[in-house]
């Protein structure tokens, strides 16, 4: 079988997961890029996190972050460079934890850039350990005995931006089939136009399959986002200012 | 034109006359005016500013517009320095020329808000995680505030790494005379390719910036280069002497410790006491040959607002060979001309 990849990712292996979700929202980037031909125009920041190579995959200017800070650097080179299209690529811990703070705030401002938001309610890359948005009962590395409420609740990072002012987007998808796939790369697609027309902050957060960190085989975490995070996490559209 | 400026005016126009194209800061006293009065300028003409919502926002924008190319700046006091270690840390990984201003105050801890030099291990030992050096200027008047940070943007690119303009909040609160030129053009848009920086891979291969090095002995490697960078960077060493050759006792400082020595020795002089002036321009890199040599005839003594961080680097560059002591004020207090001349001619007996 031919693979058909994107011109904006770069034809080399990587190092995900068999069963991990990053591959395909890596694709979708991609995808939308090509489709919009901002290819030459896009500024990407990698995270801390399992997507910090990002930079060997993205055939596209990419710089990485200290964790949780993409936001705030992705501010610093859209202000300079306001017709560029930045964009950050982040998880959940990168995101709503440590960079909690500098992702508010960027979207309160209505910085004009793209986040891509990562959720697969653990950390990936340090070994499986609780993150904001791990389920409550979800037994990880850290909740041994599964997340109780004194770890706190799982943070719903779309409904939670919806109320900002500068927030013109905020769309969460899923890339466990592939009806959820296509809508999730309309959405990327979407959020990027908003940008090229500077509507402000927009986010696409996507339930994305990690086997290794839930233990569990590649085809029941894709199932296990239909049974388990949809009903916490509701997909479709939080904001859209059109 | 010579006009009365404050200290912290003076840094805003010399970064403005050399380059600035961003601002990104929060506001933290003793260096409040520098963001109130950037907000101004910065809009005036045509160029960035805006407030972060932290100094770990602020030093991470900086990062951000730095590796567009442009020249970015953020400016604050020690508590939000200390917050920025972890980004000049990723500033110098990642080879991202930018600068920052510290006006010191007392520390540790919330401290309080008069000037102090308490920072001087932060900034030149380290600070936050990693093998690093930064440039380390130390202006000693309102004048030098504007000129250090009108070249600083040069040096920071010129070695693509950060520059610290280290002063304190006397310096940055005071006002004197200074020769300052007040710019209105605006900055040029768009932004030159410099062989390395983020700005859209137009017509050339697409690029990336990093500090992360997982390859087996590739950091190992990269940490070397590095060191060798960080040599080079011993070009911009700057120190002011006077009277040395002669002098039985040498007073070392820098910024308003270096102020104060300045007055300390010409009283000492007019006594007829053998006393020399030397004060440090940079303390990274740190005229450690220069002391070194003079320590052949003379002594010591550091004058620091703290409790004593710059007489080891002293120390060090006199490697024994003479008499080092140490004078200082911790905690905003402001060392005495009478007991720096006390102490002195105690150490002529």
């Amino acid at each position: 079988m031919k693979t058909i990849l994107p011109e904006s990712i770069r034809r080399i292996s990587h190092i995900y997961c068999p069963g991990c979700g990053h591959g395909i929202i890596h694709r979708l980037m991609g995808e939308a890029i090509d489709e919009l031909g901002i290819v030459e125009k896009t500024i990407a920041i990698a995270p801390v996190g399992c997507a910090v190579f990002g930079y060997f995959y993205w055939h596209f200017d990419t710089t990485e972050a200290a964790h949780g800070r993409p936001p705030a650097v992705a501010t610093g080179i859209k202000r300079v460079l306001p017709d560029r299209i930045v964009i950050t690529y982040q998880g959940d811990g990168d995101l709503a934890a440590i960079g909690g703070n500098e992702m508010l705030h960027a979207a309160n401002r209505g910085e004009n850039i793209t986040v891509l938001f990562v959720n697969n309610a653990c950390y990936g890359m340090t070994g499986g350990q609780m993150a904001p948005t791990t389920l409550l009962k979800q037994v990880t590395t850290t909740t041994p005995k599964g997340r109780t409420n004194e770890d706190g609740y799982p943070l719903r990072v779309c409904e939670l931006l919806s109320t900002l002012g500068g927030v013109a987007y905020a769309e969460r998808v899923a890339v466990n089939t592939p009806a959820n796939i296509m809508k999730a790369r309309a959405a990327v697609k979407k959020a990027l136009q908003y940008q090229i027309d500077k509507k402000g902050f927009t986010i696409v957060e996507f339930l994305s399959m990690c086997p290794v960190g839930w233990g569990l085989a590649p085809v029941e975490s894709a199932e296990w986002i239909n049974k388990e995070m949809i009903k916490y996490f509701p997909l479709g559209v939080f904001k859209d200012t059109k | 034109m010579k006009g009365l400026w404050k200290g912290n005016l003076a840094v805003v126009e010399g970064a403005i006359a050399g380059g600035l194209d961003a601002y990104f800061g929060y506001p933290i006293t003793p260096q409040n005016e520098i963001p109130e009065y950037m907000s101004a300028r910065m809009r005036e003409i045509g160029r960035t500013f805006l407030q972060a919502e932290s100094e770990l926002a602020a030093i991470n924008m900086v990062f951000g517009a730095a590796l567009t190319g442009k020249k970015a700046m953020t400016t604050s006091s020690s508590p939000g320095i200390s917050l920025m270690q972890e980004g000049i840390s990723y500033l110098v990984g990642s080879e991202t020329p930018a600068v920052i201003v510290n006006v010191q105050r007392g520390g540790p801890g919330l401290g309080n808000i008069s000037g102090s030099q308490g920072d001087y291990f932060q900034t030149v030992k380290g600070g936050g995680h990693g093998d690093y050096k930064l440039i380390v200027f130390t202006p000693g008047s309102v004048q030098e505030m504007h000129d250090m940070a009108k070249v600083s943007f040069d040096v920071a690119f010129k070695y693509r790494n950060p520059v610290i303009i280290l002063t304190d909040g006397v310096l940055g609160q005071m006002s004197e005379p200074a020769e300052i030129k007040v710019i209105k053009t605006t900055a040029t848009p768009g932004v030159e390719d410099l062989g390395w920086n983020l700005t859209g891979a137009r017509g050339r291969k697409p690029r990336f910036i990093r500090s992360l090095f997982m390859g087996e002995g590739e950091l190992e490697k990269y940490n070397y280069k590095l060191a060798k960078k960080f040599e080079t960077m011993k070009e911009e060493l700057d120190w002011e002497e006077k009277d040395v050759e002669d002098a039985k006792v040498i007073l070392v400082g820098y910024g308003t410790s270096g102020r104060i020595n300045l007055e300390a020795y010409q009283e000492a002089r007019k006594k007829g006491l053998k006393v020399g002036f030397f004060r440090l321009k940079t303390v990274y890199p740190f005229p450690e040959q220069r002391l070194y040599e003079l320590s052949k005839r003379a002594k010591f003594l550091a004058v620091e607002m703290s409790m004593g961080q710059m007489v080891e680097d002293v120390k060090l560059a006199v490697q024994g060979r003479s008499e080092v002591r140490f004078y200082g004020k911790p905690g905003g207090g402001l060392p005495e001309v009478g007991e720096i001349i006390k102490i002195a001619k105690a150490m002529m007996q």
